[in-house]
C-alpha cells in the first residue's frame, strides 16, 4: 500500500534556499543569450521600456544628489552673505528637483510594473513550454530521470530563475547604470578623489573574492552534509515503525547525532565567512569615505582645484552610492549564477528530443458503402485505418479489427542489451492471450511495444496487416486500451477520472461504463459520488477501488484491443472477485492482452505465453500446457523453486 | 513557538545574546561616523585647522575599526547561534521521534516528519540569522538615526518622526496585504506542481490515452490561474519601492528647504545638514530592512508551528511504573478487547475479540482487506494501545511489561517493511546485535534466504541499498523475517510477510518453522489459504470480529466466509508470480 501522502505547504520566498555553492557552468554566455532571447522574443518593447525607465530613474536620483552640491555652495552660501535673503530662487531650485525625483519615482514605478509583467509572463511560458515539452517525451525519458530531479526543475530552478529574471537582472542594471553615472559624476567633481575611492573598491572586490573561496568551501561541505543527514533522516523516518518493532531506538539516535554534529559544524563555517563579507565591506566603506573626507579636506583648504565645501558634500554622498551598487553586484553574482545553472538544466529539458512519430496511416471512422469501406465524418462505431499508397498514389481503407502480429521482434532499452528475443505471436481479433513469468521475464515489455512507448530493435509488429511504425502513434494508441496494475488517477472527480478515457462522453454513457467496470456500487457510496474529488492519486480510495475506476476509464474508451496488468496479492479476495467480473466484461469481444497473475484468468486464455529471461519459452493453450510438464506445470503446481 | 526556540539553544545562548549586541555596537559606530565627518566640515576645514582634521580622521579610523571587529563578531556569533539553533531543533525532534508509538507517527505521516526535520529546520535556521542580525540592526540603526537627528536639531528632525511613522503605517498595510495575497498564491503554486508530479509518475496513462493535448490544455489554464494570482501579489508590493522613495525624497527636499533658512538663520551648521541628509537615508534602510524581515518572519514562522507541534505532541504508549522484565512463554489471551485508532468515538476496527492462544501454537489468520487483522496482531506488542478490554502475554497484561522486553519477545515483521541501507548481515543484526555470522545463517536458512545470500557475489556482506531496492520483494521479505527470527522471540508474528515468496518456498519457510521452533507460538496473516491451511487453528476475520477460529477441516465445513476463500483458491497457487507484485 502506497502510503497516505500528507500535503505539506512549502515555504516560498527567501527562507526556503540555502546558498548554495556556485556551480560550475560550461558555456554561461550562450545560457544567458538563450534566456535572453526567451524573454526578449515576446517582451522587446517592454524591455526597451524597463531600460529606458532604469536609466531615467538612475539619472534623476543623481541629480539629486548633485543637488546637496548646489544647494550648499550655489544657495546657502550666497544666501549666508546677501543682507536681505531671498528664498525664491531656492523654492524654485526645489521645485525643478521634486519634478527631477517624480520623474525618478514615476519611473521605477513603470519599470517595476512592467518587470512583474514580464517576469511572470516569462515564467508562465517557460513553465507551458517545459510542461508541454514535457507531454510529448518518449517514455525513455521519464524511465532514466528521476521524478525528483524532473520535479525540482519545476520548483527549485523556476524559482531560482524567477528571481534571477525579477530582482537580480534589473538591479545588476541598475547598479551598472548607478555606477558609470556616479562614476562620471566623481570624475567631474574631482579626480584625485575618484582616484582613491577606486583604490579602496579594488581592495573591496579583492577581499570579498577571497573570502567568498573561503565560504564557498565551506558551503560545498555543508551541502554535502545536508544531503546525508537529509537522506538517513529520511531513511530512519520511513522505517520508523521497524524502528520501533526492533527496540533500536537509541542506535538510531546515534548516528544521527554524527552526521547533526558535521552539519553543524560547516553550516556554522560557510555561514559565519559569508556574514563577515558585508561588515567587511561595510567598513571599507568607511575608511574610503575617511580617506575622501580627509584628503577632501586639505584639497578644499588649500583651494587646490578649486575645490569647494558643497563639492565635497555631493562627492562623499557619492563615495556611499558608489560602495552600493558595488557591493549589490557582488551579492547578486551568486544568485545569478545559481539560477543561469538551474536554466541550463530547463533548457536541455526543453532540447530533449519529443517522441519522433513518422507514422501517416491514421484512423477515421468509417461506414460501408456497397460493400466498400469509406470515411464518414460522424461517429459510426465503426473503425477504419487510412492507408495512403504514396507509389500508387491511391488510399486503402482497412477495417480496424484488432488482429495483432509480432514477427521475430528483438528489443533492447538500449542496443547493448537486448531484453526481449525473438518474440513471434499472433492474436486474432477477441484472442485472449496471457503472459506468464517471474518478474523481469519481460511480460510489461511486449505489451509495451505494441502502442509503441518503445521502439524495437528488429523485427516487425503487424496491428491489422499493417506495420505499426508506419501507424501515427495517437491513432495506434487510440485504438488500444490499457490497464496498468498500478493505477494513476487524477486530481478531480470521479466523473472527470473515467472520462479521461473518453473526453466527449456524456454522464450517462460514464455511469454506464462505471456499472460494467463493477465500480458504480462502490462510487454511489462515496460522500458525493460521481463528484467526489479525488486528491493525491486517488489516495483516498482501496487499491481495488482504484482499479475499478481504471477499467471503467478503459470501458469508456471503448477500444478494439485491450492490454491489462492484473493486480496481485494487494486486493482480497471478494474484491478481487468483484475487479475480476468487471475485467471479464470489458473483455468480451476484444483482443486482450493480459499480464496473468490469476489461475481464473489464465486458464480461459486462447493461448498462454510463458516468458523467461525476455524468450518466450512454452506457449498454448493451459491444457496443452499441464500437459508438456515445462515451466507452466511447475508454476501451477506450485513446484517451482525460486 | 518562541518557547520553541527557547528551549533549544542549549549552548548557544551565549552567542545569541552577543549576536545583537555586536550588531548594536557596529551600529553605533555606523551612526557616530558621520557626527565626526561633520566635524571635520565644520571645525576643520571651514577654520583652516588641518590638526583637528587628522584628529578627527583618525578618530574616524578606530571607530570604523571598531565596527569592523563588531561586524564580523556579529556574523561570526550570528552563524554560531543559528547552526546552532537549527542544530538542536533537529535533534530534539529525532529523540521526540522515537519515543512516537505508532499513532504518533500515523498523525504525522513519515513524509511530514521528514519535511519537518529538514525544510523547516533550514526555514527557521535562515530566519533566526536574520533575526539576530538584520532584526537588531534595522530597529537599532533606525532609532539611533532618529536620536542623532534629534540631538543635531529636534525641528528639523519632527519630519523625519513623521515620514517614518507614515510610512510604517503605510508598509503594515501593504505588507499584511501582500502576505495574504503571498500565501493564497503559494497554496496555488503547490497545486500546480502536485500536478506536475501527478503527470511525470502517471505518464503512461496519459500517453496511453492520448491524453497529451488535453493535460496541456489544464495545465496552461493553471499557470494562467497562476500568473493572475502572481500578478496581484506582485502588483500590490510594488507599490512600496515608489511610495518609499516618494517619502525619502520629499523629506529630503524639506530639510533642504527648511535647512537653508536655519543656516542662514544661522541655527543650523553646513556640515549638520549634510549629516541630517545622510541620516535619512539610513531611516529609510532601515524601514526598508524591517519589512523584509516581517515578511520572513511570518513565511518562517509556519515552519516553527510545524516543528513545535512534533515537540508538544505526547507519546501516547508509557512503560510501565514497575515493568515485567521476564516473559514467561507465548501464550497469548485477548480478553473482550475493542479498539480504534480514532479516540473520538469512531466506529471501533476491533470490536469485543476474545481469543485464547496455546503457547507454541500455530495460527493462521485471514479475512478480507479492511478486516482488521493487522490491527489485531497490533496490540500483542503493544504498538497500539487497547481501548478496551485486555491484552495477556505469557500470563501478563502487556502494559505492565518492559516495552523493551515485550518488542524482543515479540518479533512482529511487518506487511509494510523495511531494510536500512547497510550490508544483509548489519541488518540482520538488527534483531540481535551480538548474533554471531553462525547464528545469522542459521535463521537464514530457516527463512529460506541463505539460497539467494550465498549467490551473491559478496555473500553476508553483500550492500543493501535504501529500502532495500537492490533486492527483490520476495528476497527482502524472506530477509525481514530472519531478521525477525534472529531475537529468539516466544512470539512470532508475520502480517503478510510471504505474499512476494512463491508459493514452494512459503510452505519450506513454514517446515522450518515448526521443526525449529516449536514452542515459539507463530500467527501467521495471509491473502493464500495455502499459506495457513497447515496451522494448528485459524481465525477467519471479518469487519472487525472474529467470525470462525478452528481447524481448516473445522471452518471448511462450518464456516462460509472461509469455504467462500478456499474455493476461489483452490487448485494450485492463485498467484502466479514468483515476486508477486514488485513491478
Amino acid at each position: 500500500m502506497a502510503e497516505t501522502k500528507v500535503k505539506e505547504v512549502k515555504m516560498g520566498g527567501p527562507g526556503g534556499r540555502m546558498r548554495g555553492p556556485r556551480p560550475k557552468l560550461e558555456n554561461p554566455g550562450k545560457l544567458i543569450k538563450r534566456l535572453f532571447g526567451y524573454i526578449f522574443k515576446y517582451y522587446a518593447p517592454h524591455m526597451a521600456v524597463v531600460v529606458v525607465c532604469i536609466v531615467v530613474g538612475v539619472l534623476a536620483s543623481v541629480q539629486g544628489t548633485l543637488f546637496t552640491k548646489t544647494l550648499i555652495d550655489s544657495y546657502i552660501a550666497p544666501l549666508l552673505l546677501a543682507d536681505n535673503p531671498d528664498f525664491a530662487p531656492l523654492g524654485r531650485a526645489i521645485i525643478r528637483v521634486a519634478a527631477f525625483y517624480g520623474i525618478g519615482v514615476l519611473s521605477t514605478w513603470i519599470y517595476s510594473r512592467i518587470m512583474i509583467e514580464v517576469t511572470q509572463g516569462t515564467m508562465k511560458r517557460i513553465r507551458d513550454d517545459m510542461f508541454t515539452h514535457m507531454e510529448s517525451l518518449p517514455i525513455k525519458y521519464f524511465d532514466t530521470h528521476a521524478h525528483g530531479d524532473i520535479m525540482s526543475m519545476y520548483t527549485n530552478d523556476i524559482d531560482t530563475l524567477r528571481q534571477m529574471i525579477s530582482q537580480s537582472m534589473p538591479q545588476m542594471f541598475n547598479s551598472l547604470i548607478t555606477i558609470i553615472s556616479v562614476l562620471v559624476s566623481m570624475v567631474a567633481l574631482s579626480i584625485p578623489l575618484t582616484g582613491l575611492t577606486l583604490f579602496v573598491v579594488f581592495i573591496m572586490l579583492f577581499t570579498t573574492k577571497k573570502v567568498a573561496g573561503q565560504s564557498g568551501k565551506f558551503f560545498l561541505s555543508q551541502q554535502k552534509d545536508l544531503g546525508s543527514l537529509n537522506g538517513y533522516i529520511e531513511e530512519m523516518i520511513k522505517g520508523q515503525k521497524v524502528v520501533k518493532v526492533f527496540n533500536h531506538e537509541e542506535k538510531s539516535v546515534e548516528k544521527f547525532d554524527e552526521l547533526n554534529q558535521n552539519l553543524y559544524n560547516s553550516a556554522y563555517n560557510a555561514n559565519q565567512f559569508a556574514n563577515i563579507v558585508g561588515p567587511i565591506n561595510a567598513q571599507l566603506g568607511n575608511v574610503s569615505y575617511v580617506l575622501c573626507a580627509m584628503l577632501g579636506g586639505i584639497l578644499v583648504l588649500k583651494n587646490i582645484g578649486g575645490f569647494t565645501v558643497g563639492g565635497l558634500a555631493s562627492f562623499l554622498t557619492f563615495n556611499k552610492s558608489f560602495n552600493m551598487p558595488i557591493n549589490q553586484i557582488s551579492m547578486q553574482f551568486n544568485s545569478i549564477v545559481m539560477a543561469l545553472a538551474g536554466a541550463d538544466r530547463i533548457f536541455k529539458l526543453l532540447d530533449e528530443e519529443p517522441e519522433l512519430d513518422e507514422g501517416y496511416v491514421t484512423l477515421v471512422n468509417a461506414k460501408e458503402v456497397d460493400g466498400r469501406l469509406t470515411e464518414s465524418s460522424e461517429r459510426t462505431g465503426k473503425w477504419a485505418w487510412k492507408h495512403y499508397h504514396k507509389a500508387t498514389d491511391t488510399t486503402d481503407y482497412v477495417e480496424l479489427k484488432g488482429d495483432v502480429e509480432f514477427n521475430d521482434v528483438d528489443f533492447g532499452y538500449n542496443d547493448e542489451k537486448i531484453v526481449l528475443h525473438n518474440i513471434k505471436m499472433f492474436a486474432t481479433p477477441g484472442q485472449k492471450i496471457a503472459f506468464v513469468g517471474s518478474t523481469g521475464a519481460g511480460k510489461t515489455t511486449i505489451t509495451n511495444l505494441i502502442n509503441r512507448f518503445y521502439d524495437i530493435q528488429d523485427g516487425k509488429i503487424r496491428y491489422d496487416g499493417i506495420n505499426v511504425n508506419k501507424i501515427k502513434k495517437a491513432d495506434l494508441r487510440r485504438s488500444l486500451g490499457m490497464v496498468l496494475q498500478d493505477t494513476h488517477l487524477f486530481t478531480g472527480t470521479v466523473m472527470e477520472n473515467i472520462r479521461f478515457g473518453r473526453l466527449d462522453a456524456t454522464d450517462e454513457e460514464v455511469i454506464k461504463a462505471a456499472k460494467l467496470a463493477n465500480a458504480d456500487g462502490f462510487i454511489k457510496r462515496l460522500q458525493e459520488g460521481y463528484n467526489t474529488v479525488l486528491t493525491g492519486d486517488g489516495a483516498n480510495l482501496s487499491q481495488g477501488q482504484r482499479q475499478l475506476l481504471a477499467i471503467a476509464r478503459a470501458a469508456i474508451a471503448d477500444p478494439p484491443v485491450l492490454i491489462l496488468d492484473e493486480a496481485t496479492s494487494s486486493i482480497d479476495t471478494r474484491t478481487e472477485r468483484i475487479v475480476q467480473e468487471g475485467m471479464d466484461r470489458l473483455m468480451k469481444g476484444r483482443t486482450t492482452f493480459v499480464i496473468a497473475h490469476r489461475l481464473s484468468t489464465v486458464k480461459n486464455s486462447d493461448c498462454i505465453m510463458v516468458l523467461e529471461n525476455g524468450r518466450i519459452i512454452e506457449r498454448g493453450t493451459h491444457d496443452d500446457l499441464i500437459a508438456e510438464k515445462g515451466k507452466y506445470y511447475s508454476l501451477y503446481t506450485g513446484n517451482a523453486i525460486a | 513557538m518562541i518557547k520553541t526556540v527557547k528551549d533549544n539553544l542549549n549552548g548557544f545562548k551565549l552567542v545569541s545574546l552577543l549576536t545583537p549586541l555586536a550588531m548594536i555596537l557596529e551600529v553605533i559606530m555606523e551612526m557616530i561616523i558621520p557626527r565626526y565627518m561633520a566635524s571635520i566640515v565644520d571645525d576643520g576645514v571651514a577654520k583652516g585647522d588641518m590638526a583637528h582634521i587628522y584628529r578627527m580622521g583618525i578618530m574616524m579610523f578606530v571607530m570604523a575599526l571598531i565596527g569592523l571587529f563588531a561586524g564580523i563578531a556579529g556574523g561570526a556569533f550570528g552563524a554560531r547561534a543559528s547552526a546552532g539553533l537549527a542544530k538542536n531543533l533537529r535533534k530534539s525532534m529525532y529523540d521526540r521521534i522515537q519515543t512516537f508509538s505508532f499513532s504518533n507517527i500515523d498523525k504525522f505521516s513519515s513524509a511530514g516528519l521528514v519535511t519537518r526535520l529538514t525544510t523547516d529546520v533550514t526555514n527557521v535556521q535562515n530566519a533566526y540569522q536574520m533575526l539576530l542580525r538584520m532584526g537588531t540592526r534595522a530597529p537599532f540603526s533606525l532609532i539611533f538615526a532618529m536620536i542623532m537627528a534629534f540631538t543635531i536639531n529636534a525641528k528639523i528632525s519632527l519630519i523625519y518622526l513623521g515620514a517614518v511613522i507614515l510610512l510604517s503605517i503605510f508598509i503594515a498595510f501593504i505588507m499584511s496585504r501582500a502576505t495574504k495575497y503571498f500565501k493564497q498564491t503559494f497554496e496555488k503554486y503547490d497545486e500546480l506542481n502536485a500536478s506536475v508530479e501527478e503527470n511525470v509518475s502517471a505518464i503512461r496513462v496519459v500517453k496511453a490515452f492520448v491524453r497529451e493535448d488535453y493535460e496541456n490544455d489544464k495545465f496552461t489554464k493553471a499557470t494562467k490561474n497562476l500568473y493572475n494570482m502572481f500578478m496581484n501579489a506582485e502588483k500590490t508590493i510594488i507599490t512600496n519601492m515608489p511610495v518609499m522613495s516618494a517619502t525619502v525624497y520629499t523629506s529630503i527636499l524639506l530639510i533642504s528647504w527648511i535647512g537653508a533658512k536655519m543656516i542662514v538663520a544661522g541655527d543650523l551648521s553646513t556640515g549638520n545638514l549634510m549629516n541630517l541628509l545622510t541620516y535619512c537615508m539610513n531611516i529609510l534602510m532601515s524601514l526598508m530592512m524591517l519589512s523584509m524581515i516581517f515578511v520572513m518572519i511570518t513565511m518562517s514562522s509556519a515552519s516553527l508551528n510545524r516543528i513545535s507541534e512534533v515537540l508538544r505532541e505526547e507519546t501516547d504508549i508509557k512503560n510501565s511504573e514497575a515493568p515485567i522484565y521476564e516473559v514467561r512463554n507465548g501464550e497469548i489471551e485477548f480478553k473482550s478487547v475493542s479498539f480504534s485508532y480514532n479516540k473520538n468515538g469512531e466506529k471501533p476496527v476491533l470490536n469485543n475479540i476474545n481469543l485464547k492462544i496455546n503457547s507454541g501454537e500455530t495460527i493462521g489468520i485471514i479475512g478480507g482487506t479492511g478486516s482488521s487483522k493487522t490491527s489485531l496482531v497490533n496490540l500483542i506488542s503493544r504498538l497500539y494501545d487497547v481501548s478496551e478490554g485486555s491484552v495477556m502475554v505469557g500470563g501478563a497484561d502487556v502494559k505492565n511489561y518492559d516495552l523493551e522486553t515485550l518488542r524482543d519477545k515479540v518479533s512482529v515483521v511487518l506487511q509494510k517493511n523495511v531494510l536500512f541501507s547497510g550490508t544483509i548481515l548489519e541488518n540482520l543484526r538488527w534483531g540481535d546485535e551480538n548474533a554471531s555470522l553462525e547464528d545469522c545463517k542459521r535463521v537464514c536458512r530457516m527463512a529460506c534466504a541463505d539460497e539467494f545470500i550465498e549467490k551473491l557475489p559478496d555473500k553476508y556482506d553483500t550492500f543493501i541499498e535504501q529500502g532495500g531496492s537492490n533486492v527483490s520483494g520476495g528476497q527482502r521479505q524472506r530477509l525481514c523475517i530472519a531478521r525477525a527470527l534472529l531475537k529468539k522471540p516466544k512470539v512470532l508474528i508475520l502480517d503478510d510477510s510471504t505474499s512476494a515468496v512463491d508459493t514452494a518456498t512459503d510452505a519450506k519457510i513454514r517446515r522450518a518453522f515448526a521443526e525449529e521452533i516449536p514452542d515459539t507460538t507463530k500467527l501467521i496473516i495471509a491473502q493464500r489459504v495455502s499459506s495457513i491451511q497447515s496451522a494448528d487453528r485459524i481465525i477467519v476475520m471479518d469487519d472487525g470480529e472474529v467470525v470462525g477460529f478452528g481447524t481448516h477441516e473445522e471452518l471448511l465445513s462450518g464456516n462460509e466466509i472461509y469455504r467462500d476463500v478456499y474455493e476461489s483458491q483452490t487448485g494450485g497457487s492463485g498467484d502466479f508470480d514468483e515476486n508477486g507484485g514488485a513491478q
